[in-house]
């Protein structure tokens, strides 16, 4: 078993699906010659040729829109929107269409496609290459919202979404490409789509999160633990459609949770979990949910301590969660 | 290729049923039997001619709502018709989700398409690209109202197709109006077959009332498409006699002396002009008549009686896991 870097891990799914099935293929802006310009698909032009690994003109409607009606003919396009800052003028094509597909037809038209974007700040990327927009997809039946935070997930959920039927948003935290490492096993296996994971067992609050929040919610509880804090840590990982058993039970357990994302408050994806909570687990709450997110500003700002401001880091979530488990 | 003369009744025919079964979505509307409908007439010629020119059930399309001409050529029945007109259960295009005339018949390859304009067109690019990469001798027929080549998608669509000499025709049916505004308030160039030249792909105007003319000039696109010389856009000029759609009032933004001065160009009277030359008698035109007139009746009776949807069908199927059959 190796230990490898969450591209590399997103780079081997796309690899082994294009081996596994013919019908596969790459598309996106500067992912054939180049190889992406964050390198998630190095190699794969070479190894499979122009027509299957596609530089796309630069016009992201197009590239879902296109990657659309190749999977209404057959194919598994996976197409990367280089980073999700650039996602909006699909969103037609995402929303009106995809998502909408097999209801508007009574499951006659399926659209079977992924469709991956870099999200997330703290890499000096400013207003336009570090937002988080899955809030945006959670609100939309019909697509499938999924967030790895770790190499072993981002492979084995990858390749699940390749062979899902249905579209799947599959956002990839950029600031964890090569800062997160972890164990991948040699060969053939998935992470299904749909179950949350307990990643760290706890008995005194629950932290849910998801794609590098999850990665530094993990640190935060190293650093409560010492202090005699025993959180839980829960990676939510496919957002929609959410695994409310498990976020249920957990807080069943520890009767406190406090959730986190990047992306601003208001609105967020934050609010749901919140929701199910207040609506499902309200007597087993022993505090009132906590969320931590971005401040309501458009988005991360370019200047170094700017964007520090604007981040959650894992010294932010430990001090959340000191405060939730003083309540 | 030439047209033979049962081809032509044939398309005349398809014509005529497409009228007929239009005109009486008007009368249920004034009924208040439905709910609403939108309006193909002045398009028939268009549509059929183009549907002629491809390989029924082997070539694909992305049609848009004004395309019951296009689709009862493709195997769409005056049935399926009525029943997405009163948003019955058995109704094909969604199983009464989806506004009438909102086309899907996977049989005939031809896709679902949604409301926002010009959607469709990047769908069948993608269609288009699907074929090249498996070296098939399909093409995909796309079809767009002009008012909706302002939009970015269909730019975004056919540069896509010219870049890739994907088998694509796009086919613009140019009726004048976009609802109410005047194609001069869409393009500044005379006919949307000039924006191709911009975009590096072969472009194309014809009479859009001439349904045999037609066929040849989508014939023709169709051949260059399978030889691997590219995408075409077509533009087909009509006059939409009709207002919009049946919550549309076009009294409101032109003359009644304007329509009826078009109505002389109708192109069912075009090709029926025609096929008197080729034989076609009176008697026999009253029994093409007679015939459609029945067949508008059964399916209209038979739509009536066909029961709704049961609410619980409308949870699903949101997902491809949840799709039940039958």
């Amino acid at each position: 078993m190796a230990e490898i870097t969450m591209i590399e891990a997103i780079r081997q799914a796309m690899d082994e699906e294009l081996a596994r099935d013919e019908r596969v293929f790459v598309m996106g802006e500067d992912v054939g010659v180049r190889g992406g310009v964050f390198r998630a698909t190095v190699g794969l032009y070479d190894k499979y040729g122009e027509a299957r690994v596609l530089d796309t003109p630069l016009a992201e409607l197009s590239i879902v829109g296109v990657g659309i009606g190749a999977a209404l003919y057959g194919m598994r396009p996976i197409c990367e929107i280089q980073f999700a800052d650039f996602i909006y003028p699909a969103f037609n094509q995402i929303v009106s269409e995809a998502a909408k597909m097999c209801y508007r037809t009574n499951g006659e038209w399926t659209v079977p496609m992924v469709i991956r974007a870099p999200y997330g700040g703290g890499i000096g990327g400013g207003l336009y290459h570090s937002q988080s927009v899955e809030a945006f997809f959670t609100h939309v039946p019909g697509l499938k919202v999924v967030i790895p935070s770790s190499p072993y997930d981002a492979k084995g959920l990858l390749k699940s979404a390749v062979r899902d039927p249905n579209p799947v948003m599959f956002f990839e935290p950029k600031k964890g490409y090569r800062l997160i490492r972890g164990e991948v096993p040699d060969g053939e296996f998935t992470v299904p789509i749909g179950p949350a994971n307990v990643t760290r067992e706890g008995s005194d609050l629950t932290v849910f999160a998801y794609g590098m929040m999850h990665y530094y919610a993990l640190q935060a509880a190293e650093k409560v633990a010492a202090e005699g804090i025993d959180a839980e840590v829960v990676d939510l990982r496919t957002l929609y459609p959410v695994d409310k058993a498990t976020v249920l039970e957990s807080v069943k357990k520890t009767g406190k949770a406090l959730v986190v994302h990047e992306d601003n408050l208001t609105g967020g994806y934050g609010a749901e979990i919140a929701a199910i909570l207040a609506e499902e687990a309200f007597t087993d709450l022993d505090a009132p949910v906590r969320r931590l997110a971005g401040p309501d500003v458009p988005a991360v700002p370019f200047s170094h301590p700017l964007q520090d401001w604007f981040m959650v880091n894992p010294e932010k979530i430990a001090q959340a969660m000191r405060d939730l488990a003083k309540y | 290729m030439e047209l033979s003369s049962e081809m032509k009744r044939e398309m005349y025919w398809t014509m005529l049923l497409a009228r007929r079964l239009d005109e009486r979505a008007w009368v249920l509307h004034r009924q208040g039997k439905i709910a609403f409908h939108i309006s193909g007439i002045g398009h028939e010629a268009a549509q059929v001619g183009a549907a002629f020119a491809l390989r029924k059930g082997h070539d694909w399309v992305t049609p848009y709502y004004r395309d019951l001409a296009l689709m009862l050529s493709l195997g769409y029945s005056p049935r399926d018709f009525m029943l997405s007109l009163m948003g019955k259960r058995e109704e094909p295009n969604s199983g009464g989700r989806q506004m009438p005339s909102h086309w899907s018949m996977k049989d005939a390859n031809a896709v679902s398409h949604s409301a926002p304009v010009a959607t469709q067109a990047p769908h069948a690019s993608g269609i288009g690209l699907g074929i090249k990469m498996r070296g098939e001798d399909k093409v995909v027929l796309t079809t767009i109202g002009e008012g909706s080549t302002s939009q970015g998608e269909w730019y975004e669509a056919v540069n896509w197709a010219a870049v890739h000499k994907l088998p694509v025709i796009f086919l613009v049916q140019n009726n004048q109006y976009a609802i109410s505004v005047r194609v001069e308030k869409q393009m500044a160039v005379k006919s949307s077959a000039d924006k191709a030249c911009g975009l590096g792909l072969v472009g194309i105007t014809a009479d859009g009332t001439d349904v045999f003319k037609m066929w040849e000039v989508i014939n023709e696109a169709a051949e260059r498409a399978r030889s691997g010389e590219g995408p075409t856009v077509v533009e087909a000029r009509m006059y939409r006699i009709t207002p919009h759609s049946s919550d549309d009032d076009d009294r409101t933004y032109r003359s009644r002396e304007e329509v009826e001065e078009h109505k002389r160009q109708d192109p069912l009277l075009v090709a029926r002009a025609a096929l008197e030359k080729d034989g076609l008698t009176a008697q026999e035109h009253d029994e093409m008549e007679a015939r459609a007139k029945a067949i508008v009746d059964e399916a209209v009776q038979y739509a009536e009686q066909a029961p709704y949807p049961e609410v619980e069908e409308g949870m699903y199927p949101v997902y491809a896991e949840e799709v039940r059959n039958g």
